[in-house]
């Protein structure tokens, strides 16, 4: 049994017809060929599939298709400006060398940005550490993407974003 | 994943109504464990009724002496409530200690109790809190909510609309985290309120579970010392790779201690 589903993805309508069981991750890789964001774990433990749903981090694999109709999902591909342009949590973790294989970097990115903002761009170490729970890296040791996180706060700061 | 028929019902009633006489429907709060078991097979609903668009069941509100949380709202919600801090800073330490930040933005405190997973962080408040659990039927204490292993007082088609959690006086809750699921190993929810002192264990057995020795001692004396010497028996604890019964039955003592000390800061 097919059920449309019509949501906003980085901006632009974004619809298509599912099954009750497509995980908004199957939508967004298979339906919407938007294959930056990941599929790690499949166990709700890596945070690889991490998006934003409505302006929250949230797991991707974790989340029916169903369940994000009418929601505004902001997705890795959805947050540079431009080709030139990245987001400045991007920047960081590329000044910072924040990622080996890069994996994980897309998840890591998206639910860092979630947790600058919501602690109104002002971290410390341990709380980007703590903070990083649901987000597995098996290459960098986490050193340097708790580097870029810090620098990418006052950076979102002062850009707005 | 098995497909199903899904549904997203925008009141109480309407849930209700779909989920009754349908022996194979499951209502779905947060998902962060119907998903992952459905993911995995181990459930086959016919139907899911998402209560997701249910507006009335999410919110936090005071209502006298009493922190009042709807069904649907999510463990973050919690964790940054205002009104959560203020009267019960146990509570919101407990919710932003559930899983990771991925997981508090889904799961819900309704999905949390009715599930009962013995690992649940929520029960342990709730018993320690004696908190009145309302559903769509009717009203349970805390102490006849939580029956045993994943399972609750909650009738067919039964569905947690709020939690009601009278202020405390002191409380904290101290958890000992399974260091890959944060699920708790043990958790001990320990509570000073004015209907007395209340010691409820989570993670360590099969359900939720009070420690009356601890409350007496603690009734007389409200501080870590005064439960130094009282020894949890292992038999009937939980038993696995992450830890043995004997291990959980002491790491209850560890946690009851942490919890009163941090409970009279």
């Amino acid at each position: 049994m097919t059920i449309p589903v019509a949501m906003t993805v980085n901006g632009k309508p974004a619809s298509g017809k599912v099954e009750a069981r497509t995980l908004l991750v199957q939508f967004l890789r298979e339906h919407l060929g938007m294959t930056g964001t990941h599929v790690g774990c499949d166990t709700s433990q890596c945070g690889a599939c991490v998006v934003h749903v409505d302006g929250r981090s949230v797991k991707s694999c974790t989340m029916l298709a169903v369940q994000a109709e009418g929601a505004k999902v902001i997705t890795i591909e959805g947050l540079a400006e431009s080709a030139e342009k990245l987001h400045p949590m991007q920047e960081a973790f590329r000044e910072n060398h924040a990622l080996q294989c890069g994996f994980c970097t897309p998840g890591m990115v998206m639910s860092a940005i979630d947790m600058v903002k919501r602690h109104n761009y002002q971290l410390d170490e341990a709380t980007v550490r703590r903070e990083l729970e649901g987000n597995l890296c098996r290459c960098t040791g986490y050193h340097n993407i708790v580097k870029a996180i810090l620098a990418a706060a006052p950076a979102m700061k002062s850009a707005g974003v | 994943m098995y497909d199903f028929h899904y549904h997203r019902p925008k009141t109480l009633a309407d849930a209700a109504n779909l989920l009754k006489g349908k022996d194979e429907a499951r209502p779905m709060s947060g998902g962060m464990t119907l998903i992952p078991t459905l993911k995995q097979r181990l459930a086959r609903p016919s139907d899911v009724v998402d209560l997701g668009g249910i507006k009335e069941l999410a919110g936090i509100k005071v209502e006298g002496n009493n922190v009042v949380i709807g069904g649907m709202t999510r463990h973050a919600d919690v964790a940054s409530s205002a009104d959560v801090k203020g009267a019960i800073p146990a509570l919101a330490y407990l919710a932003g200690h559930i899983g990771d930040p991925q997981v508090r933005n889904r799961g819900t405190i309704g999905g949390s109790i009715a599930n009962n997973d013995p690992a649940a962080d929520y029960p342990g408040a709730v018993v320690a809190l004696n908190a009145t659990v309302t559903t769509n039927t009717g009203r349970h204490t805390a102490d006849n909510f939580f029956k045993g292993l994943f399972e609750t007082a909650l009738s067919d088609g039964e569905l947690v609309t709020s939690v009601s959690f009278p202020k405390a006086e002191k409380a904290a809750y101290m958890k000992f985290p399974n260091p890959a699921s944060r699920y708790a190993m043990v958790g001990v929810f320990v509570a000073k309120t004015a209907g007395g002192v209340r010691v409820a264990v989570t993670g360590a057995g099969p359900c939720v579970f009070r420690v009356k020795a601890m409350e007496d001692a603690l009734a007389k004396n409200f501080s870590s010392d005064a439960v130094k010497d009282i020894k949890i028996p292992a038999d009937g604890l939980n038993s696995d790779i992450h830890a043995s019964a004997e291990y959980r039955a002491h790491l209850v003592n560890v946690m009851a201690r942490r919890a009163v000390d941090a409970a009279n800061k």
